[in-house]
């Protein structure tokens, strides 16, 4: 039977990790990551989760216990948090190289220096070109059915997953979701099975030095180069896209819950002008689109549920006749702009047609993000009439500047 | 304390597991250690190896020149990725002995966290360091168990610190079992493995591993070297089990000795140490003196 | 297991010899075992076998007479100088070149 239960969002991603029945855990102690691991020691510790919890010195060795638990055959799940982040990036990149079905859970929170214990988005804005899948949860229910889609995801296109949701606003904070039944999820989510098992019965020598040209085995059969397996992992981390599709479909299905695997569109139907964001700044901007639609705006916002696979063709098709795209976010490349936007006016680049984009940054180090400013930038937005020069145009406000 | 098999070189298995034509140098003392290893290890096994010799001689994808489903993994995570496999190998209820077997680099430097946390969790595995005292796999750079005064590529008038003692650094952490060996008598190596596989937690393995390239000296001097680091009393072979340390027989021996050959002669056969000063040969000899001056206090008072 | 829509092509290797090809053309000497002089082929016994003991490169036999396979030995000499009877001798592969050709 499912649940209906009020809890954090750290310990409803504990829960869900604990139905997924993840075999081996490996963490290191991280605000605001911390309660999730703290909830999935307890409960293996309690034995109502059958599963190996293992203490690490740091998440270079989280991750590394999980890359070597996913290469030998089992469920692994790690979760970290900003710095943590940053310290398992040699990891991310061979996990991914390495083609492992891991799933992780990153509390979105800022980098140091200075030291930020608070929420923003430039910890897995850093990691975009590490070979993972990013997914950003909005709610503690997204979060709950993201890491069991994660899972499922992760397993059929060998590549990891990460799991994405708001440090404080979504970890900390107490709100309703549903736990779904655990025999269904079991049905949902497959026996685990990595393609290349390390088995003495048929013993592989993985992740060996690879040279820059294709070689053949020793039965003449050529072997790609790397060039080839780094060919092999874009391509199908883009073919990733319509499998998370497939498998929203089919959670749909069994849940009832789903329908905007990759965008999750907000009174867009008719928008002249469309917020794009992710994560909970998302939901903030309802209330934002409510009061400006009230006031004869057309505004709708879209939050972008996947980043990496980056939907191109979906989110362009989506935005290329509206008037302006306004894309708010909690991170940069410093000294360039913000890393969604730049992505987001490159989909578009290709259409005639398309439409003025603005970038703002915000919330970050936990800045707090009024939503009374985000009314006035985004109506500012939409009332400007005369354009600036391109390079106005096209520079990232910073929203909520204090000096 | 439980009593090693005495393996004998008519006894030791004929079956191999390392396939010639790989591309380890000529005269490698790894490859010693890791053909004979292997045979005490046997096929039940899954190896973990960070960047180091180990990688490149064990073959260039798609050929692998060892029999053994090996895992290689990044420079500082040997021993986490080796507890990540351990944990997979208890979860599906197989005995598979997981090896994890790193240089001196991977082990001493960049290493040492995850090894250090591997230790205070005991995990069940064997740990094996192949010390060839340098960065050899890219070009002898120094590490921190090259000895002091040693030349490398990056100590180009000789190494001014001494070098990390490991074993006793491992030691110090109170695991299972720990053992040092040397690449010249791989029968000894082969024989502590024996005896690691049968112990639970965490086995460290330390080898000293001559190295002809690294260490300057001809090829077919690999094994003859390694046996005057240990006849001059400079690298002892021992074994540490509940704490209790017991030199290994090729040390032992020296216990009888009135006087060990002068470490002159060992530092001679090599050009890496030869910007050593009188002086500082002195200083190693009189260290050297001074350790054995305490062991046969330690070892013959019983 | 993966979708059969994705290859998954990862560095996995399978066994097998002469990754590094012929590593016998390495060799600068090349070890000549006296047979006369090696104990177990003058004894007929099975004794000694160092040179396979300690062959890095496992390319000697543990046979009477020790075989050693030229395809791959490196020519360290390892094995001349750890034999105890002085039976290897490492003889120059110049003398094994005829005409500016390998034999």
């Amino acid at each position: 039977m499912s649940e209906k239960l009020i809890d954090s969002g750290n310990n409803a991603a504990a829960m869900a990790v604990q139905l997924a029945a993840a075999e081996v855990i490996a963490a290191y102690p991280i605000t605001p990551q911390t309660p999730l691991t703290e909830k999935l020691s307890e409960l293996i510790a309690a034995g109502k989760m059958d599963a190996e919890y293992v203490a690490v010195e740091s998440e270079h060795s989280a991750l590394g216990v999980c890359i070597g638990a996913a290469s030998a055959g089992v469920r692994a799940f790690t979760a970290t948090s900003s710095n943590g982040l940053l310290y398992m990036s040699e990891q991310l990149h061979w996990a991914a190289g390495s083609r492992l079905p891991l799933v992780m859970c990153v509390v979105n929170r800022g980098i140091g220096a200075p030291w930020s214990v608070w929420n923003d988005h430039q910890d897995a804005m850093s990691q975009r070109d590490a070979g993972w899948i990013q997914i950003f949860a909005k709610d503690h229910q997204e979060i709950v059915d993201m890491t069991l889609k994660a899972f499922r995801l992760a397993e059929l296109v060998h590549i990891p997953v990460m799991v994405n949701y708001d440090g404080y606003y979504l970890s900390h904070t107490y709100m309703p979701f549903e736990l779904p039944d655990a025999q269904t999820v079991r049905e949902f989510l497959p026996t685990y099975d990595y393609a290349h098992t390390l088995d003495p019965e048929k013993p592989e020598s993985l992740n060996t030095v690879t040279l820059p040209d294709a070689r053949n085995d020793i039965n003449g059969v050529k072997q790609p180069g790397y060039m080839d397996i780094r060919h092999n992992l874009h391509q199908e981390m883009r073919l990733a896209l319509q499998v998370w599709e497939e498998i929203d479909a089919d959670f749909q299905q069994r849940f009832g819950r789903g329908g905007t695997p990759i965008l999750d569109p907000y009174r867009c139907d008719d928008a002249d002008f469309v917020v794009v964001a992710m994560g909970t700044l998302a939901n903030q901007f309802h209330d934002v689109v409510d009061r400006l639609r009230d006031e004869g705006l057309k505004v709708g916002v879209l939050a972008l549920q996947i980043y990496r696979p980056f939907p191109t063709a979906i989110i362009a098709e989506a935005l290329q006749s509206v008037k302006a795209v306004l894309v708010y976010e909690k991170g940069l490349s410093y000294g360039n702009q913000g890393a969604l936007y730049a992505d987001l006016k490159s989909a578009l680049y290709p259409y005639p047609n398309r439409p003025q984009l603005h970038n703002f940054i915000v919330g970050l180090g936990g800045r707090d993000i009024g939503t009374e400013d985000l009314y006035q930038t985004l109506k500012t937005a939409c009332l400007q009439e005369a354009l600036g020069t391109p390079e106005q145009n096209d520079t990232p406000q910073w929203i909520g500047l204090q000096l | 304390m439980t009593t090693a098999a005495k393996t004998n070189v008519l006894n030791l298995s004929t079956e191999e597991f390392v396939h010639p034509g790989n591309r380890a140098c000529s005269g490698c003392g790894l490859s010693i250690l890791y053909r004979i290893g292997l045979k005490a290890l046997g096929r039940d096994c899954i190896f973990v190896v960070p960047p180091s010799c180990l990688t490149v001689m064990q073959g260039l994808f798609p050929i692998a020149a060892s029999q053994m489903p090996i895992l290689n993994g990044t420079f500082a995570s040997t021993a986490a990725i080796a507890t990540g496999v351990r944990a997979a190998m208890k979860r599906r209820g197989k005995q598979t002995q997981v090896v994890a077997w790193a240089g001196d680099g991977g082990t001493a430097d960049i290493g040492i966290q995850a090894l250090s946390g591997a230790l205070e969790r005991n995990e069940d595995i064997i740990y094996i360091c192949y010390d060839n005292e340098a960065y050899m796999n890219t070009g002898v750079q120094r590490s921190g168990t090259t000895p002091q005064g040693g030349l490398t590529t990056t100590t180009p008038y000789g190494k001014k610190e001494q070098g990390k003692n490991l074993p006793e650094i491992v030691a110090a952490h109170n695991p299972a079992y720990v053992a040092t060996c040397s690449a010249s008598y791989p029968l000894d190596f082969h024989d502590k493995l024996l005896k690691a596989k049968q112990i639970s937690g965490l086995k460290y393995i330390h080898i000293q591993t001559p190295c002809p390239p690294g260490w300057g000296c001809e090829e077919r001097m690999t094994v003859k070297i390694g046996k005057a680091a240990i006849d001059c009393g400079l690298f002892d072979l021992y074994e540490i089990e509940d704490g209790k340390k017991q030199l290994s027989e090729p040390s032992r021996k020296l216990l009888k000795k009135a006087k060990l050959p002068s470490v002159q002669e060992y530092l001679s056969m090599q050009t890496r140490f030869k910007a050593l000063s009188d002086e500082q040969i002195a200083v190693m000899q009189e260290r050297i003196d001074q350790k054995w001056a305490d062991y046969r206090q330690e070892f013959c008072a019983e | 297991m993966p979708d059969s829509r994705f290859k998954v092509l990862t560095s996995a290797s399978t066994s097998g010899p002469g990754d590094a090809g012929r590593t016998g053309s390495w060799r600068v000497e090349r070890p000549i075992i006296d047979y006369s002089r090696c104990t177990p082929a003058k004894t007929g016994k099975a004794s000694c076998h160092l040179c396979w003991l300690y062959c890095p490169d496992n390319v000697v036999s543990k046979t009477l007479e020790p075989k050693i396979d030229l395809e791959y030995c490196k020519g360290c000499g390892i094995c001349a100088e750890e034999c105890p009877v002085k039976a290897i001798e490492m003889v120059s592969e110049e003398q094994f070149v005829k005409g500016g050709e390998d034999e």
